[in-house]
């Protein structure tokens, strides 16, 4: 069996996942970065994006963040966004609509939000 | 009836609709302390890890920081006071005040300026009623606080503390809250929040002692302090009107319940009132009667002779 890491996907008011990976990868303002067990500690700010993690299980889970901190010790992977939520979470049409009313409305934070939603549904 | 038990049965009837509306209230309150605890408990992951960070960047590098620096002679400080919008809630929102005001006068025997930024109604009517200044206040969301609250409260006093202090800007954060101990004890604390004191970091964190691994910085400490910080303030904010909230609450049920069972205690002797003021009627009638009987009796008995 392939080592494993533990992760942490907090927001701010809830813990949105947790449980054991391979890899998890994510997109630092730096560029995207691959996290496997045993990496060196690391600690980054996160860009609004998709997360994507490897479960040990196989399966893939898919998340948006809307910025948020990376920080990886002792095996240990936490991820902390103001906002974060699962891909299966995500309402595609409501993220459709608002795309739609901030794009009118000229909102850059809303109209990034929606976007990095539907790009993580298409994503998973 | 009597005029006296009339005056009795009508207050009993006002106290005992006060008193369903005391028990309504109190049984609200006592079902959304729950809940605010929940959320109280649902925002720790995320202070928890992000102390954490903020221990290892503070630790783990010699980053210099405007959020983490003295000021050599600190001129002006700013205090939050969370308060609630409504009343109701005993000492709740009276408690926190005093604490703002000790914090206050404790401030200005140091030689530093302060400036209020109120959360709630009774803060602002307390402020506005004294015509003291306030530099910023909010009102609205005291009952159940959402993170984009804390947010919102969050960014002008991050503002405050990054601008100089000559063009107005403040060297010390501190905050008022009531701390919710459990549902019977409810403090109001305050708390300097910057710049950060890492001791305070450490044991509010259970991390003092442990050592932090060699973190490495992505792209760089700075950037990560300079992102890292405000979270930290808003999130501690956050916690704080989470708390808040939650002893808002407890303070309203107990007070709802003091003031249910004083009703209860006011029905019970106005009833007792009410019961000797009409048998006392009845005495009266009856001695009426046998006096009048009598009477009657004196006066046949008169005739017959």
């Amino acid at each position: 069996m392939a080592a494993e890491l533990h992760v942490e996907l907090v927001a701010a008011d809830r813990s949105v996942w947790s449980g054991e990976a391979t890899l998890v990868v994510a997109r630092t303002t730096s560029g995207d970065i691959g996290v496997m067990p045993g990496h060196q500690p690391l600690l980054g700010v996160l860009e609004s994006g998709p997360v994507t993690i490897r479960t040990s299980e196989g399966s893939t889970v898919v998340a948006a963040v809307h910025g948020g901190f990376i920080s990886f010790a002792d095996n240990k992977l936490s991820m902390l966004a103001e906002i974060a939520e699962l891909a299966d979470e995500i309402d595609v049409q409501r993220a459709e609509r608002a795309l739609e009313s901030a794009k009118s409305a000229e909102d850059g934070a809303a109209e990034r939000r929606a976007e990095v939603r539907l790009r993580t549904v298409s994503v998973r | 009836m009597g005029a006296q038990l009339r005056v009795y049965k009508r207050r009993i009837r006002a106290v005992t609709a006060t008193k369903k509306i005391t028990k309504a209230m109190e049984m609200i309150a006592a079902s959304r302390i729950v809940k605010a605890q929940r959320k109280v408990a649902a925002s720790m992951p995320y202070a928890t890890e992000l102390t954490r960070a903020v221990t290892a960047v503070a630790t783990g590098s010699n980053t210099k920081h405007a959020l983490t620096t003295e000021a050599e002679a600190p001129t002006r400080a700013a205090i939050l006071l969370i308060t609630s919008d409504r009343g109701l809630a005993g000492g709740y929102s009276s408690n926190a005040i005093k604490q703002a005001e000790r914090l206050t006068e404790r401030l200005r025997g140091e030689g530093k300026e302060v400036d209020a930024y109120v959360v709630g109604r009774k803060g602002v009517a307390y402020y506005g009623f004294r015509e003291r200044k306030i530099a910023d206040s909010w009102t609205g969301f005291t009952d159940s606080p959402a993170y984009a609250d804390a947010k919102r409260v969050a960014a002008p006093l991050i503002e405050a503390i990054q601008t100089e202090t000559a063009e107005g800007g403040v060297d010390e954060l501190h905050i008022v809250y009531t701390e919710f101990v459990s549902m019977m004890t409810q403090n109001a604390v305050d708390n300097r929040m910057l710049p950060l004191s890492l001791e305070a970091v450490e044991e509010e964190s259970g991390t003092k002692g442990e050592i932090l691994p060699l973190f490495d910085f992505e792209p760089s400490a700075e950037d990560v302090l300079d992102a890292l910080l405000p979270r930290y303030v808003e999130s501690r904010i956050y916690n704080a009107l989470l708390q808040s909230a939650a002893s808002e609450h407890a303070a309203r049920r107990r007070a709802m319940k003091s003031a249910t069972d004083n009703a209860g205690d006011l029905i019970k002797s106005l009833s007792r009132l009410a019961n000797a003021a009409r048998q006392a009627e009845i005495t009266q009638e009856i001695s009426e009667i046998v006096g009048g009987a009598s009477a009657m009796a004196d006066a046949t008995a008169g005739s017959d002779k």
